[in-house]
């Protein structure tokens, strides 16, 4: 099992190494709070602690406080990224418009 | 739910968070596939839920912590998302960064408590729990400290600022060494953990504050990837493949784009991470920050010059951003676009607060793309503008980065305004910018100041632009 996870994280981070080649510094801003809000993924971990806590109530209390911190990650993040790209593509929706 | 599904499942979820991320990478296809990445991670939640559901079940005391959890987190950070004014996007991203890496702690951290609970026994899960304590404790204190620079919230003391501080963080280091060390060794005994905890939250703290504002973007792209490896060691310690996967692009990535903005900035990771503030530097060498030959004009004189120009390049920087400005200077534009006059944006790649950021800014106050110019665009094109307007941008138009090889910014990437006929420099007053260096620019002959908001300063250039017949077409 732990060698199959580390083929996992291996393959994960070549991926990661490819997908990013060259941004236009435009993008920068919004694509680093894209992979931010991405990081969030915690959340799958933080939902799997509050499952198998049973009914420890300090084990449930600390993965639902790390639910909150993750989803307001996730959220948080698509949200705004959401808000700065939209400023982009609006642009020539208008200027055809004109 | 058959495991076959819950394989397709987590296999799709990659796959759209991959083609998200790669997404993100083009102008064209960058919403789409930041929208694409989130349904990528509702459809990571439900398949979770659902394989719960037709396994073990789920109590209702979970159902209730995970509502619970779900309305604060998603509702605070729904509000925040739509809140935050787009000037404060670089201490936003710090901000939900550092919650993130928070959340990896946790759930380390009650593995760490509950080992049973969790399956989180053994030396695989223990090294797991190590790492995602370390890294989670660092994303977060780093975070929050990069934020509360980038608002203002804290200085560096002086002595972060000295040689002392690389002697602090390497002895933190050490003890968050012997923490996990004894973590491992004696598991029962919670002493190494939460020594571990401390350390490497200090750690972080002890990193990051001595870093200078102009700087503070590449140390939260840096973070940003760490978050993402801390989520690749909560998924080895919960045993979440799709977690380890998804971690660990967000880090490669991470590190990927930290490169490419220092490569932007001219600045190597190193010299970010452990250079210090540039100002510590420059104050210690004693180059003279006294302005002698200072010209400073009336916005009447500006405008009466901006009327007989043909060519204007305007040079946004911080200080715009900061007066919340970029409206009132697309106004200022629109008049001199109906006059005829030719304008252009130079923006400098790490214009703003961020890279990329002057870029949105411009963009939310309606500015065309097409007249937005990065600097080896627009560099060679200053001898031809009969007018630049410098908009709250200090070290960025510093011809010292090019003429003195003893100057701290020798080197860095800068527009060359000082080739134009005519340069105005709005500012709020002879403060220096971030390096803490003086600005030659600033006592050339070309070269006039006008003081004070840039937001006043356009404002009153607006009205009179107008008053002299501009934008009545």
């Amino acid at each position: 099992m732990f060698v199959e996870f580390l083929w996992v994280l291996l393959l994960g981070s070549l991926l990661g190494f490819e997908l990013i080649g060259k941004v236009p510094p435009t993008l920068h801003t919004p694509l680093m709070s894209g992979a931010n809000a991405i990081s969030g993924i915690t959340v799958l971990a933080a939902l799997t602690a509050i499952i198998k806590a049973g009914d420890n109530t300090a084990l449930l209390l600390l993965g639902s406080v790390s639910l909150g911190f993750a989803l307001f990650n996730v959220i948080g993040g698509f949200l705004v990224t959401d808000r700065m790209l939209a400023m982009f593509s609006r642009k020539p929706a208008r200027k055809e418009n004109r | 739910m058959s495991d076959l599904l819950k394989y397709a499942i987590e296999l799709a979820a990659v796959l759209l968070l991959a083609l998200g991320i790669k997404g993100l990478s083009k102008v064209r296809s960058a919403r789409g596939a930041n929208q694409l990445a989130a349904v990528a991670m509702a459809l990571a939640v439900a398949g979770l839920l659902l394989n719960y559901l037709s396994t073990s079940g789920l109590s209702l005391a979970a159902w209730t912590w995970i509502i619970a959890g779900t309305l604060v987190g998603g509702v605070l950070g729904a509000i925040t998302a739509q809140r935050v004014p787009m000037t404060s996007m670089p201490e936003t991203v710090a901000l939900f960064n550092g919650c993130g890496g928070m959340s990896s702690l946790l759930v380390a951290l009650a593995a760490a408590l509950y080992p049973a609970a969790l399956d989180a026994t053994g030396p695989v899960a223990l090294v797991s729990i190590v790492v995602s304590v370390f890294v989670g404790s660092i994303t977060f204190t780093g975070s929050i400290v990069a934020m509360a620079k980038l608002q203002g919230w804290l200085s560096t003391p002086s002595w972060m600022q000295s040689k002392l501080r690389h002697v602090v963080n390497i002895a933190l280091a050490v003890a968050a060494l012997v923490g996990a060390v004894e973590m491992i060794r004696n598991a029962d005994s919670g002493t190494g953990l939460w020594l571990l905890v401390v350390s490497s939250s200090l750690l972080g703290i002890g990193v990051t504050l001595p870093i200078g504002g102009a700087d503070m973007p590449v140390v939260i792209s840096l973070l940003n990837s760490y978050s993402g490896v801390a989520a690749a060691a909560a998924g080895f310690v919960v045993g979440s493949q799709l977690l380890i996967v998804a971690g660990a692009m967000v880090g490669a990535a991470g590190l990927i784009l930290t490169q490419v903005m220092c490569n932007g900035m001219n600045r190597s990771l190193i010299s970010v991470l452990f250079g210090g503030a540039l100002g510590a530097g420059s104050a210690a060498g004693g180059g003279g920050g006294e302005y002698t030959n200072i010209t400073s004009c009336s916005v009447e004189e500006c405008a009466l010059t901006l009327e007989a120009a043909e060519r204007v390049v305007i040079v946004p920087g911080y200080g715009l951003a900061v007066a919340q400005a970029q409206h009132t200077l697309r106004e200022v534009t629109r008049v001199l676009e109906t006059a005829g006059i030719d304008v252009a944006y130079a923006i400098h790649p790490v214009a703003g607060r961020m890279p990329g950021h002057m870029n949105v800014l411009l963009a939310e106050a309606d500015v065309p793309y097409e007249q937005l110019k990065e600097m080896d665009q627009i560099n060679p094109e200053f001898p031809a503008a009969d007018v630049v307007l410098v908009l709250g941008a200090n070290d960025v138009v510093n011809p010292q980065a090019k003429s003195d090889p003893n100057s701290p910014l020798y080197g860095m990437p800068v527009l060359d305004v000082q080739e134009a006929r005519t340069v105005f420099v709005v500012k709020r007053g002879m403060s220096a910018g971030y390096s803490g260096i003086k600005n030659d620019l600033f006592e050339l002959v070309n070269t006039s100041m006008l003081f004070g908001d840039a937001k006043k300063v356009l404002g009153d250039l607006l009205v009179e632009l107008k008053d002299l017949g501009l934008g009545k077409k």
